[in-house]
């Protein structure tokens, strides 16, 4: 399992992926002698704990949450990211209208941001709680309403700017003593050697003779500064860099569709999260706060380009068209039967049972440009490899349809943090490949088992097909109606269950 | 030429008598020569020369070497075990010493001796966990590939390592705050007077830490039939069931050196999972905690 990585092109002692081999005593003095005609270089390479490539929403919450444990909050970090906004406090204004990029967050999540103590920081921008979701599809045959109250809960999630989110978790990092380094800059290439011994007995400690014989990662970055690690983290997102030099495979597809994204606003309040399935793909309208709404909009290709370049009043038409009678009929309790059916699967009263099927509010305005980008699904067939781990949208990456994608990063974030912890504890080697295969056998499943139910659900909306239809139809009444199916279909999706059904 | 070295080893090993192992298996280092048998002993001596002259070829020390610190080789059963083996020590040694739980280096300024040591997978944690760490083991080339491995890391290359017995470390009258013999007491020939050696370096109010293997029908069936001729994790020979102590026994004889021991558990392996926890389980692999009595 040890692999030589590709390094920089002037670099030519290594070669990219050849079976290990022990390091012979030739490569030993070569590597010595190309050190030493750069002195000074060496001396301003800097040595950290773990280098977080990637400084977005997963990869700071990595570092948060590292700084709220007491065996990781002494360790240093280094946080690669080019984007200039980790160098600047402050850099939302309430007056600013929402930003078209946000995301759902479970109550598992808000949990989790509780602990590591970023909330506080979301709380004092926008923000906004939803108890009530309603999921329909075109066929008008049924619908399916969902109420925090079934699961005894109290709201089913919130639904925060990704910018918020940023901001929110970079000034809490800023605000612990965890020893941390932002570099503005781009990854541009690593190294990681197999382990050796030193064939000297007093062997010198510097860091360039611990990367020779394996035990720390060595990172070039793009405005030339280097520096070693012990542990690598890729948390830069689904094009990632740390994944492609590290060699990991994916699997995965592009689905045949675009997401178009936007703010828009109403004249009410609008506290209920809307998804209606169309034959090209589900609508969602999510309740921002202050009266407006994120609108996404998955479509094939050729309609995105044509949605995004009509005029602002027709795409108004247009979606409110989509969440109220276009496409198909209203959907009524009486086309599969009552209530009254399902009642003895019951097991308690639900609720949001008798609650009659709604039209979402009226889109007025809208309130951004609107934001096209392709969906696909991308899985890192591992997750983690000798000195290196991936984390977030690096190891895999999902349809949007359950705004279930970035909870899945803060899962993986928090559990890598703990396996770290639990290394510390017994005195382990942070970037030891045994220890970093806990943390994937822990999330791998949970991670896939996730993408495979969106996986499911986004083709079983893509084909229309009268029995599956009616099929469907019976799924939505069913979830409807049995309340403990719905107990357990909320209890997964606010991230509380790992698999669903079975808890 | 390494490999074949590799296997000139093999087939010299089989021929011997159990526990005058090969030093390639961590669990057949004996920390002490076993003074009864004669024979066993003789051998020694050309053995050991054989294992000098392959050291010091460098291709050739590198391939046992490094079999022993991967974690994915023929060591892999050990290095499962560890974290377990480890997170009992955390647990009762910062309670015996009350140190906080919840510091990285809890161990700062303690004296640790870690009796048969082989390869150091169990002295590098505990140099991590800020121990000032002590390593002894019988056989010289683990005590080399010790030393080189512990020498690629600042914290824990300030171990020190000796290839010497419990008994000559008692005579030069040495003291250690912990001493932590896992898995040596099953290979020593006198196990009461190994236990009187690890109590005599144990200092005033310090802790004694001995693991070995249960003799029991369970253990004969795991660490025997199963570890040695069916998993074959361990090369046949390495264990003598008889010479297995029951946790009654070794109580017995810790007491009598003057050990008083206040904790014991047990490691159980989950075939499903792969993994080792701690358990109330002693009938296999257990572990000891005791304090010295004055």
């Amino acid at each position: 399992m040890n692999r030589i990585f590709a390094t920089k092109a002037g670099s030519n002692v290594y070669r990219l992926r050849i079976p290990w081999r022990p390091l012979s005593n030739d490569a030993a003095p070569l590597l010595s002698s190309q050190n030493a005609g750069n002195p000074e270089k060496e001396s301003e390479a800097k040595q950290y704990d773990i280098a977080i490539v990637g400084g977005g929403m997963v990869g700071l919450a990595l570092a948060c949450s590292l700084a709220s444990r007491p065996l990781t909050r002494h360790l240093n970090v280094a946080i690669i990211d080019s984007n200039p906004a980790l160098g600047r406090k402050h850099f939302i204004k309430k007056e600013d209208l929402p930003d078209p990029r946000v995301s759902t967050i479970t109550p598992a999540t808000i949990s989790f941001f509780k602990d590591i103590g970023a909330w506080q920081f979301v709380e004092q921008h926008r923000h906004a709680y939803f108890d009530k979701m309603q999921v329909w599809d075109y066929t008008g045959l049924s619908y399916a309403k969902y109420n925090a109250r079934d699961a005894d809960k109290e709201v089913l999630g919130c639904v925060v700017e990704n910018k918020v989110l940023l901001s929110s978790l970079l000034s809490r990092v800023q605000e612990t003593d965890l020893p941390k380094k932002i570099y503005p800059s781009r990854l541009n290439s690593m190294s990681i050697l197999p382990n050796s011994s030193s064939s000297e007995v007093d062997s010198t400690l510097s860091m360039t003779a611990l990367f020779t014989h394996g035990r720390l990662a060595k990172l070039e970055l793009e405005d030339g500064n280097s520096l070693y690690a012990k542990l690598v983290v890729g948390a830069d997102g689904g094009k990632s860099r740390v994944r492609e030099l590290a060699g990991f495979r994916t699997t995965g597809w592009n689905y045949s569709q675009n997401a178009i994204i936007c703010t828009v606003e109403h004249d009410v309040e609008n506290h209920c999260a809307w998804q209606r399935f169309l034959p090209s793909g589900p609508l969602a309208l999510l309740p921002i706060g202050d009266k407006f709404s994120n609108i996404v909009w998955t479509m094939s290709p050729k309609e995105s380009s044509e949605f995004k370049s009509i005029t602002e009043d027709n795409f108004l038409k247009a979606v409110n068209r989509a969440l109220d009678y276009g496409y198909g009929p209203h959907p009524t309790p009486s086309i599969l039967g009552s209530s009254d059916l399902f009642s003895w699967l019951k097991g308690g009263i639900s609720k949001s049972a008798n609650d009659c099927f709604e039209i979402p509010p009226k889109v007025i305005k809208l309130a951004s440009e609107r934001m096209a980008f392709p969906l696909s699904l991308r899985h890192a067939n591992d997750y983690a490899s000798k000195r290196v781990a991936l984390i977030g949208d690096a190891a895999h990456t999902v349809h949007p349809l359950a705004g279930q994608g970035v909870n899945l990063g803060f899962g993986d974030a928090s559990t890598l943090s703990s396996v770290i912890s639990e290394g510390i504890a017994v005195g382990a080697d942070i970037g030891e490949v045994s220890l970093l295969k806990k943390y994937e056998a822990d999330r791998k499943p949970a991670n896939v088992m996730m993408m495979a139910v969106l996986d499911g659900f986004q083709k079983a909306y893509s084909v229309d097909f009268g029995p599956l239809n009616i099929l469907r139809a019976a799924a939505f009444h069913g979830a409807h109606h049995i309340s403990p199916l719905k107990k357990s279909i909320i209890s997964y999706a606010s991230g509380e269950t790992r698999l669903p059904l079975f808890a | 030429m390494a490999s074949s070295m590799f296997l000139a080893q093999r087939r010299w090993f089989l021929s011997l008598p159990r526990n005058l192992s090969n030093a390639r298996f961590f669990s057949a280092l004996p920390s002490e020569h076993p003074v009864s048998v004669s024979g066993p002993q003789n051998n020694v001596g050309p053995e050991s020369n054989k294992f000098e002259k392959a050291s010091s070829a460098p291709s050739s020390l590198k391939e046992p070497e490094l079999a022993k610190w991967d974690s994915e080789g023929p060591f892999k059963p050990l290095h499962k075990m560890n974290p377990t083996r480890l997170a009992f020590l955390r647990s009762t040694l910062c309670r015996h010493f009350r140190k906080d739980p919840l510091s990285a280096r809890p161990f700062e300024g303690l004296r640790f001796i870690d009796v048969g040591c082989g390869g150091g997978i169990l002295s590098e944690p505990l140099a991590r966990m800020g121990a000032t760490v002590t390593g002894i083991d019988a056989i010289e080339k683990n005590i080399k590939i010790a030393r080189l491995h512990a020498n690629l890391d600042p914290t824990t290359s300030t171990i020190e390592y000796c290839c010497t017995t419990a008994e000559k470390l008692v005579e030069e009258q040495r003291k250690f705050d912990a001493v932590i013999a896992l898995e040596v007491i099953e290979h020593v020939a006198d196990a009461a007077e190994f236990c009187k050696s690890l109590s005599a370096l144990t200092a005033h109010e310090g802790a004694t830490v001995v693991s070995t293997i249960n003799r029991s029908m369970r253990s004969y069936a795991t660490a025997i039939v199963a570890a040695e001729y069916l998993l074959q994790w361990l090369p046949k020979g390495t264990h003598q069931w008889s010479s297995f102590l029951t946790p009654e026994e070794l109580t017995m004889i810790l007491k009598r050196a003057g050990v008083d021991v206040k904790e014991m558990a047990g490691f159980v392996y989950n075939p499903l999972t792969g993994r080792w926890s701690l358990s109330d389980d002693i009938s296999v692999n257990f572990i000891a905690y005791g304090t010295k009595e004055k």
